[in-house]
């Protein structure tokens, strides 16, 4: 598929180019800015700023992984081939997961390093990727953009549609966390942390805020996600009619 | 070898294959006929397992089709010749099937190469006419040298050389061993294919015979006449269920009696005939007949000829 290479060539830039460019501007304008903006601007924000953009494309990706078998009727070749159709979910979840994380990790860590160096001259957001939490946080940034994939390719096995699929996804990710904020507070707290986009989140977080997982708790919920949402993807596969 | 079980499949609350029960053998051309909506895809479907019945069972060689070890080489099958990636060229989308099932380049460019695709084979698909399309299925259910071959209305989009080679392609593959099963709608075309029939309509098995079986059973006795003596011909003949029609060229269409029945009744009154010939239904007439009370999607095509 075209379209593949370009997608995961956009995704790699775009891990990178975000750092970057924050970096820059960062840099130009710290003489500039109040101590309270100074304050609120965490190195490792900026050297992950990328991975917020690539979970999309990934998850773009991810559904067309799928739907687009079949919006073009390619799946009914597919499954003539393999009726046995579960290992043709395997092939694809694994081949993505590993392309993806193949492609992202050495992007995160151009971004580190990348934003760092230019960033050099201001002492107040260098770091260490030694220090306590960085080096996971960097690695954590890929493995939560790899499992966004996962995670999108199981839901554009189960909606079997790219419109569908990427609604869905755009729904979990991007429209749940902001709704909770129209629950009371205490909701809100206790309930936010544990959605889907949320926990994952934590994998990269240096520092634990208040009302979030840590990263291993947070890591493990987002993975059992995706694990629920592939056993879906695998029962619905299997029973329903091509 | 096919065998169908009192195979049924709805989808909600349409019945779209009622209780089939069919064998298809190896070694003939069998035809799978019925009007559009019959469930001649629905069927086929089943039998690849992309749809499962709602009740009984069909085997492909004795076993379901997703049981078997490398299904391409049991059946190789083109159902909707759309079931392509469109961005993919020929060549690739087959390479992809071959790899599933260890199958060598070299036989992907072989079954390129039988159906003629070899100018285009790097081209996208999705630019393909719709000839080149029926091509390429017809390239992919042949990958495998699949002892059983299905085709779902192969001859669609093809020019008459096209349907051609079709023809003679589906007699070799039969001549082979291969048990071949070739659904259509082209009642000549299968005519000339077929060594066998099975009939659907609306879901339910109309016919399981021969070509010839099924164009005497369901044809009607026709026999046309000439003669210098009609009007007494006609007082001669006529009986419970004869009737006739006049046909051009002053001659006379008797229905109900066989042309050695005409005969020998013109001889005992002296009559004597300038013609007396048996009309053999086309299949197509034959085929008509048949299905009349079965058409799913039947135009109200008697008031708009009259």
């Amino acid at each position: 598929m075209r379209s593949t290479k370009w997608s995961l060539f956009a995704g790699f830039l775009l891990t990178i180019a975000f750092p970057v460019i924050f970096s820059i501007v960062t840099r130009s304008h710290w003489g500039s800015m109040s101590p309270s903006e100074r304050a609120d601007r965490h190195p490792l924000d900026i050297a992950l700023a990328g991975v917020n953009v690539a979970q999309l494309a990934v998850a773009v990706l991810g559904v067309l992984l799928i739907s687009a078998e079949y919006s073009t009727g390619s799946i009914r070749s597919t499954f003539t081939a393999v009726p046995r159709r579960l290992p043709v979910l395997w092939a694809k979840l694994l081949d993505y997961a590993v392309v993806s994380f193949v492609l992202i990790l050495p992007a995160v860590l151009a971004s580190f390093f990348a934003s760092q160096a230019i960033l050099h001259n201001v002492p107040e957001l260098q770091i260490s990727f030694t220090q306590p939490g960085v080096a996971r946080s960097v690695i954590g940034g890929a493995l939560y953009v790899t499992l966004v994939g996962i995670f999108a390719l199981a839901i554009g096995a189960i909606v079997r549609n790219t419109a569908g699929g990427i609604a869905t996804f755009a729904a979990i990710f991007f429209v749940l966390p902001p709704l909770m904020f129209t629950l009371p507070t205490s909701w809100n707290n206790a309930i936010s942390q544990y959605l889907p986009s949320e926990a994952g989140r934590q994998i990269f977080a240096l520092h634990h805020a208040s009302h979030t997982l840590t990263p291993l708790t947070g890591g493990l919920i987002f993975v059992a996600y995706c694990a629920a949402a592939i056993v879906i993807a695998a029962v619905l596969l299997v029973r329903r009619d091509v | 070898m096919i065998e169908a079980r009192n195979l049924t499949k709805d989808y909600g609350r349409k019945r779209a294959v009622d209780g089939l029960s069919f064998t298809v053998q190896p070694g003939i051309v069998t035809g799978f006929l019925g009007p559009n909506g019959s469930g001649k895809s629905t069927t086929m479907r089943l039998i690849l397992g992309l749809d499962a019945p709602t009740r009984g069972d069909v085997t492909v060689n004795g076993r379901h089709y997703r049981e078997h070890a490398a299904p391409l080489h049991e059946v190789g099958a083109l159902l909707e010749a759309r079931s392509v990636h469109t961005g993919r060229s020929a060549y690739n989308h087959l390479l992809a099937l071959a790899q599933t099932h260890g199958i060598p380049k070299s036989r992907v460019s072989e079954v390129i190469d039988v159906v003629g695709l070899h100018e285009v084979a790097r081209k996208r698909s999705g630019q393909f006419s719709l000839g080149m399309g029926q091509r390429l299925g017809i390239a992919q259910a042949l990958l495998g040298d699949p002892k059983t071959v299905m085709l779902d209305e192969p001859v669609n989009g093809l020019d008459p050389e096209g349907i051609h080679w079709v023809r003679n392609l589906l007699k070799g593959l039969a001549a082979e061993g291969r048990t071949v099963f070739v659904s259509s709608h082209l009642m000549t075309e299968m005519a000339l294919t077929a060594d066998h029939l099975i009939v659907i309509g609306r879901g339910k098995l109309i016919a399981d015979t021969s070509v010839d079986d099924f164009v005497a059973r369901a044809s009607q006795k026709v026999v046309v006449v000439r003669s210098p003596e009609l009007e007494r011909l006609r007082v001669e003949l006529g009986g419970p269920g004869v009737t006739f029609t006049d046909a051009e060229r002053g001659a006379l269409e008797v229905h109900g009696l066989t042309p050695e029945q005409v005969g020998d009744a013109a001889a005992a009154v002296g009559i004597a005939l300038h013609e007396l010939s048996p009309q053999q239904a086309s299949l197509e007439e034959a085929f008509m007949n048949l299905t009349r009370d079965e058409l799913e999607f039947a135009a109200e095509l008697e008031e708009a000829v009259v």
